[in-house]
């Protein structure tokens, strides 16, 4: 990892809230093996040169979800983007877009967190069954129904690339509408109906402009515009069954 | 300070730790749960488990099987009424949690499937592709928020635990966002941290997982039982160590060396099977396979990589990529992105990397620890699962079934507890503790780097705690140790802020982790045997049930070196026998199914 280390400029938006006005831009010269991570690279300028430069990160294989960040202005888990990638070029890194900065590259994520809380995101279920029952059974169609949506890693990379989000910090926004999703598309729940409220309400799918950058910078496939664009539609016949059926239109 | 009443306080909230506020929950809704992580519950190292949890599913299996093998598995260090106790409960807590939507793979006909896994006589590794952690904590992290009597302390790092009278009584946190301490009284407290392997240099772990529980437990006089034994899975990705899933192996991956040759059979694993056989070659347990690897290093047959290193080769390729993408998504994904390999078309250099600590918080079948209202659970615990080598997908399951019974014993001892005498000794703790680690940030005058100390720290546990272990290289580890525990006090913090000072938390969890590899070093140094994931080449070359079919406990010694102690170990119905895997296994468990008839 030593052999033939080249230099890469790391720009980095820092932002102390305690001495800091606003955030501004401090430039690193990172020496660099072409296996490194810019997850990698940031750690090297807290190991190295200034150990108050402030960011998330844990796994390192992008499935425990802290590490998002900008990235030249996308934006990315930055443990499985790599500095190789942007050299020679300066590569900027700075604190996920439309959430509030805590320090450098740490944003408030309790917003979003309340969101989640507030979906049911838990099986409310359809006909309950005792352990002794045994699971659940599944068919392989029932199963594709709603796998796709359970990939989320709440990275909340997708919030940082909703434009609407960003007008509009009440928006429950792609991914925990892609984790409501996940939930009523699941044979062994039977809230569905409640959920939708939430759906059609004012903070919910019609926010959505449909420009699907979340589902571009989504870095487990999980297509939440998809999700968003099919609750739409469900939410809008939901609307006019209310008027033909007095139990509404969901499953 | 803050003081914030609570009447179970959970440190932690991986799987083991959202299981337990479960339990609380669901056994007396009156009871309020705190439930404190240092990151948000989704980060926790739970999320990055792969192969699945096991749990007896198929006709052709018993509880008996499981049994066997985890305790044969364990090299006998298990506690055989405590590894009956959780295959019981095994297959309910994986149900349950079916019950509660977690998206497990399913056979054709809708049931639950299951896989084979290293050292596991029948397939029963429940799994969800293989992101099984990862959906084992979203599901229960979802469903928790259900629970109105869980009050999450999400982002508070625990610095202390506060006691009276020998019952521990709460503990001390500090607001990561804030740096603002808080005490939090509770009646019973579970310490559910995870495990402790990045005090070594190539794991497979987290950045968060420093020991942190059992450097709490253990410096409050908990004894910290069999932590020499530390787990090292042999299929990493070489330099970071990421791993590469036991299922790779469990849906028929293989392992060759340099020449193209199956070496496990060199090893008391083969012969090699026309099919993947269970407990045969790439499917023996995990100290095994590592041990092997060092063989095949010693004498010249691994591949010699210029960036990567020493390494063998997990081929994968005649599973064809359609089977790949099903079953092994994850794997598929991180070889692509990380190596720039497509599996289904080369083979992946791998080593072992360090994944486990089999030892911790000393605990008895209750989860309880002799702090009277301290538990604890997972993989910070010593329940007696694993014994000297865990088998792969029992843990993810220990967590499920320790976590719920940590959790209903906790809101027991709450609910009959009587009120603390004295909340303000307890406050009076809590700020000696502000006052201790609020002096770490702000000392001047330090010269050494955490950074430093931190790589060293992993560079001396790497050389004198790895796969093999030689008198010397032990000794010089303990001193390095001690020279770092020394050095420590002069550290230098750069960040001097409030706000989410990181460089500071950073420094607390690196004393964690030195008073924790202490615990190793010490005790590894201390067992004159060899058994399971601890190996020696100095003589001591044997198993040697005469003188260590022996827990080793290290006590916190103020100021000086652990003291080592050995503790009995329970044993049921398996006496000791040889451990032996392939054939003799096969030839092994004839005899002694005979001898039972």
């Amino acid at each position: 990892m030593t052999e033939n280390l080249k230099i890469i400029e790391i720009e980095v938006l820092r932002y102390n809230p305690e001495s800091d006005r606003e955030p501004h831009l401090e430039v690193y010269k990172v020496p660099f093996s072409d296996d490194m991570s810019v997850l990698q690279g940031a750690q090297y300028i807290k190991d190295n040169f200034d150990g108050s430069l402030t960011f998330r990160w844990s796994c390192r294989m992008a499935i425990c979800g802290s590490c998002g960040m900008m990235i030249n202005g996308i934006p990315k888990l930055s443990c499985e983007t790599f500095l190789r990638d942007y050299y020679p070029n300066r590569i900027r890194l700075e604190a996920m877009h439309h959430f509030p900065i805590e320090k450098d590259l740490v944003v408030d994520l309790s917003g979003f967190i309340e969101k989640l809380e507030s979906i049911q995101p838990y099986i409310i279920p359809k006909e309950p069954r005792s352990l002794e029952q045994g699971e659940y059974l599944q068919s392989p169609k029932q199963f594709s129904d709603y796998i796709q949506f359970t990939s989320c890693i709440n990275c909340t990379l997708c919030y940082a690339a909703c434009p609407q989000f960003g007008l509009n910090p009440d928006f429950i926004g792609p991914g925990a509408i892609a984790l409501l999703h996940r939930y009523n598309m699941d044979s062994r729940d039977g809230a569905a109906a409640e959920r939708m409220e939430l759906v059609a309400s004012e903070e919910g799918v019609f926010h959505c402009s449909a420009v699907g950058y979340c589902s571009e910078v989504c870095p487990k496939h999980v297509d939440p515009a998809n999700a968003v664009n099919i609750n739409k539609t469900n939410a809008a016949r939901d609307y006019f069954l209310r008027f033909l059926s007095p139990k509404g239109g969901s499953k | 300070m803050e003081t914030i009443k609570t009447d179970v306080a959970i440190i932690g909230a991986g799987g083991a730790g959202l299981r337990a506020a479960i339990a609380v929950a669901e056994s007396n809704p009156s009871l309020k749960v705190a439930l404190i992580s240092k990151v948000y519950p989704m980060r926790s190292h739970t999320v990055a488990a792969e192969g699945g949890a096991a749990g007896v599913k198929k006709p052709t299996d018993s509880l008996e099987y499981h049994f066997h093998d985890t305790v044969g598995g364990g090299d006998w260090l298990c506690e055989q009424d405590v590894v009956e106790y959780f295959v019981s409960q095994a297959p309910v807590e994986l149900t349950q949690l079916e019950h509660w939507g977690c998206p497990w793979s399913r056979t054709e006909d809708g049931h639950v499937n299951v896989r084979a896994f290293g050292g596991m006589k029948i397939e029963r590794t429940w799994f969800a592709a293989d992101k099984s952690g990862f959906h084992i904590l979203h599901t229960l992290f979802q469903t928790s928020i259900k629970y109105p009597s869980i009050t999450r302390f999400d982002e508070h790092f625990c610095v202390d635990l506060v006691e009276e009278d020998g019952r521990c009584l709460g503990v001390v946190v500090i607001e990561t966002s804030t740096g603002e301490f808080r005490l939090i009284e509770a009646k019973s407290v579970i310490i559910a941290t995870g495990g402790a392997g990045r005090v070594f240099r190539e794991s497979t772990l987290g950045g968060i997982v420093t020991g942190d529980g059992m450097a709490l437990a253990y410096r409050h006089g908990v004894a910290l039982r069999d932590m020499e034994f530390v787990q090292y899975h042999p299929t990493c990705m070489p330099v970071t160590g990421l791993l590469f899933t036991e299922a790779c192996r469990g849906e028929g991956g293989i392992l060759v060396n340099k020449d193209g040759y199956r070496y496990l059979q060199d090893y008391g694993l083969g012969p090699v099977q026309e099919k993947p056989k269970n407990k045969y070659m790439e499917l023996g347990p995990r100290d095994r396979l590592s041990q092997a690897f060092f063989f095949e290093q010693q004498n010249g047959r691994t591949i010699e990589h210029p960036s990567l290193g020493s390494v063998v080769h997990l081929d994968l390729r005649h599973l064809g990529a359609a089977y790949l993408h099903e079953r092994l998504p994850l794997i598929y994904e991180m070889a692509q992105t990380f190596m720039g390999i497509d599996p289904a078309k080369e083979p992946i250099p791998v080593r072992p990397g360090v994944h486990y600590t089999m030892g911790g918080i000393k605990v008895d079948g209750n989860c309880a620890a002799s702090l009277k209202g301290l538990y604890a659970i997972g993989e910070c615990a010593s329940v007696g699962l694993h014994g000297a080598n865990r088998l792969g997908s029992n843990s993810l399951t220990e967590l499920l079934v320790f976590g719920k019974v940590a959790g209903v014993n906790a809101a027991r001892n709450a609910e009959t507890a009587t009120a603390g005498s004295s909340s303000a000794s307890l406050l009076k703790q809590a700020q000696a503790v502000e006052q201790r680690v609020t002096a770490l940030k702000t000392k001047t005058g330090g010269t050494e780097k955490i950074s430093v100390i931190r790589k060293e720290m992993a560079q001396t546990m790497e050389e004198g705690c790895g796969i093999y272990r030689v008198e010397k290289s032990m000794q010089a580890t303990c001193d390095k140790l001690a020279e770092l525990r020394e050095r420590f006090k002069h550290i230098n913090i750069d960040d001097k802020s409030s706000v989410w000072n990181s460089d500071w938390l950073t420094a607390i969890e690196l004393d964690y982790q030195l008073d924790v590899a202490l615990s190793m070093a010490h005790s590894a140094i201390n067992r004159k045997e060899s058994r399971g994931a601890h190996q020696r080449l100095d003589g001591f070359e044997q198993r040697d049930d005469v003188n260590f079919l022996k827990h080793s406990e290290a006590y916190y010694v103020a100021g000086s070196t652990p003291r080592i102690a050995l503790g009995d170990v329970k044993i049921t119905k398996s006496q000791p026998a040889a451990r032996v895997y392939g054939a003799a296994g096969e030839k092994a468990d004839q005899e002694r199914k005979e001898s039972h008839d």
